[in-house]
């Protein structure tokens, strides 16, 4: 598949119709978000296997619940906010309590909802559906990445959240990389401190990493897809040999990636952690590249972290 | 041609009434439960399965078996002693209702029990599933259909018009809806609390077949359930008017029966009644 250029929700959408060719358990369904989320050619190619509810998130997710019960594969979308907690009540008991295989798409997440501002702007989404027991939350971060997770994600009997940022054309991996679904993916390794990232804010980390080690510091970079199940080893490990850890993440420093992690390091083993996302507080509207200096997301406050906690480490 | 045959109806009713008392009983013997929902909608439930569903109890998961779901979860006793009746699990079972390591919970889990369908209990979204279950029938080309219940205080949720305006427009006359419409809620009467009146009007308004049936009469519900499965281009609503604890002196119409402890001499006294009514 061609993926280079492409905006993330197309590659998304050509990955569902490709399946469906030989996977009839494939169906798609939509609140009255087809063309953000870009499953138009899904519903032109299979529009018998193509549901729009209509602005009503909730009844989405319970029809999708009642499609698994009779053995499809459910693909819903809408953004994050309303993916998520608009409807945590229906992703916790129609799906997840009840064992069903619905796969729930959320798109713009964070600063990516940009001039949708706060209302859409969800920078809790991943951290309340890491809380529901049997959920899976991973984060794509590129069209490389989604191209070797998708199948994994679409064969997983179980529900998985899917925080998709859907218009991102930027490669951060090279092409045929592949992941596993729960499992850390180290970008690179190095021994002074270790950078732990997802989706949107590797390309910050990235830029990170070059200045530092051109200042002599050695940084090992993860990327932690998969926010749950959380890959505890890869953790423990980089704690041990680095020391010193820092989180990027494009969502809330509670209950995101950088407490997952914290979670890890607390109970196994305990070093100096910083954390970099949003700290407790709205979104508003405004383009990423304002928002993420508002908010402190950039490169050079990645480099601030990294330098506060190998300050910490040496304490 | 719908009119149950006599015989038929007495028969029904005493399956009915073997239902109801079997209903006590497993609540009784926990000593408190869901009472009321429970025992509203079991001339529905036994009139439904005895005469109309399409399910194999040695082979609950049957691809092409009719599915339904009891949106109104909390009623799981009185369709657990329905599936126990029908052999979907040991009648045994029944006494363990609630109790540790349980596979009958208060609210249906279509994970833990045998013949049921879909997880409920958070009020409003069975009837979303069944929607799903309706939509995908239709996909496939399936002939099977699919049943559901839902409560009168359970549909002043919001999720429950969004699904009735999906499956209307969407014309699911595979879908066949049950409202238990018993008046009672548990702070006090819906109509107090938040009218859902005129009901039927609203389901009309959303494109459904709207069927007022005295709740406790089989042979209107069997009547009603015919006249569902011959309906074409729409879902049919029937509106089951009945009575909330219907049946156990301790419960009927009472506000307190939503969730209420039952001694042993009441539940005794009560299936005893039954049994003498019966005769």
């Amino acid at each position: 598949m061609m993926i280079k250029g492409k905006e993330l929700r197309q590659v998304y959408t050509e990955l569902l119709i490709e399946r469906a060719k030989t996977d009839d358990r494939i169906v798609v369904l939509e609140a009255d978000l087809m063309k953000a989320s870009g499953t138009t050619p899904f519903k032109e190619t299979y529009p018998e296997r193509f549901v729009d509810v209509g602005v009503a998130e909730a009844n989405m997710i319970g029809t999708a619940a009642g499609m698994a019960v009779m053995g499809k594969i459910p693909f819903a979308h809408s953004f994050t906010p309303f993916a998520t907690r608009r409807v945590f009540d229906q992703m916790t008991i129609s799906v997840s309590y009840a064992k069903l295989s619905v796969k729930i798409g959320g798109t713009d997440p964070g600063v990516l909802a940009e001039l949708n501002g706060a209302t859409h702007m969800s920078v809790e989404d991943a951290g309340i559906v890491r809380s529901i027991p049997g959920m899976t939350v991973v984060e794509p971060a590129d069209n490389v990445q989604l191209l070797s997770l998708f199948p994994q994600i679409a064969d997983m009997d179980g529900p998985v959240y899917m925080r998709l940022a859907r218009k991102n054309k930027e490669l951060y991996f090279d092409e045929g990389t592949e992941f596993e679904l729960g499992k850390i993916h180290e970008m690179k390794d190095g021994s002074d401190v270790t950078i732990i990232c997802s989706g949107h804010m590797i390309q910050y980390a990235k830029k990170a990493v070059d200045i530092l080690e051109k200042e002599g510091i050695s940084v090992r970079l993860l990327n932690m897809h998969t926010l749950k199940p959380v890959d505890k080893d890869p953790i423990i490990k980089a704690a041990k040999e680095t020391g010193a850890i820092v989180t990027a993440e494009n969502h809330s420093v509670i209950n995101g990636w950088g407490t997952a992690v914290s979670e890890v390091l607390s109970q196994y083993q305990p070093v100096p952690l910083e954390k970099i996302g949003i700290n407790d507080h709205f979104g508003e509207v405004g383009m990423e590249d304002f928002l993420i200096e508002k908010y402190k997301m950039t490169p050079l406050d990645i480099i601030e972290a990294v330098k506060k906690v190998l300050k910490r480490k040496k304490g | 041609m719908f009119i149950l045959k006599e015989a038929k109806t007495k028969e029904l009713e005493k399956k009915a009434n073997e239902i109801r008392c079997l209903t006590i009983e497993m609540i009784g013997k926990l000593g408190v439960g869901h009472v009321g929902g429970s025992l509203s909608i079991i001339e529905a439930l036994t009139t439904l399965y005895q005469n109309h569903m399409r399910v194999d109890p040695d082979n609950p998961k049957w691809e092409e078996r009719d599915h339904f779901v009891l949106s109104k979860g909390h009623g799981g006793p009185g369709l657990y002693a329905v599936l126990a009746d029908k052999g979907f699990f040991p009648k045994d079972w029944i006494e363990t209702l609630n109790k540790p390591n349980t596979r009958l919970p208060s609210h249906c889990d279509r994970v833990l029990t045998p013949g049921i369908d879909m997880t409920a209990g958070s009020l409003g979204q069975g009837l979303s599933a069944a929607v799903g279950m309706a939509i995908v029938k239709k996909m496939d080309k399936k002939e099977s259909r699919v049943y559901c219940i839902i409560g009168d205080g359970e549909s002043q949720e919001g999720q429950i018009w969004e699904a009735s305006m999906l499956a209307g427009n969407k014309k699911l006359d595979n879908l066949t809806v049950f409202l238990d419409h018993n008046k009672l809620q548990i702070d006090g009467t819906v109509k107090d609390i938040n009218s859902i009146e005129p009901v039927a009007d609203k389901w009309e308004a959303f494109g459904w077949h709207c069927i007022p049936v005295n709740g406790h009469d089989v042979a209107e519900i069997d009547k009603a359930i015919s006249e569902a499965k011959e309906t074409r281009g729409q879902p049919t609503m029937i509106i089951l008017n009945t009575v909330k604890g219907k049946g156990a002196f301790f419960a009927e119409n009472k506000l307190s029966c939503h969730n209420m402890k039952v001694s042993t001499e009441d539940w005794k006294k009560a299936v005893a009644e039954l049994n003498k009514a019966e005769v």
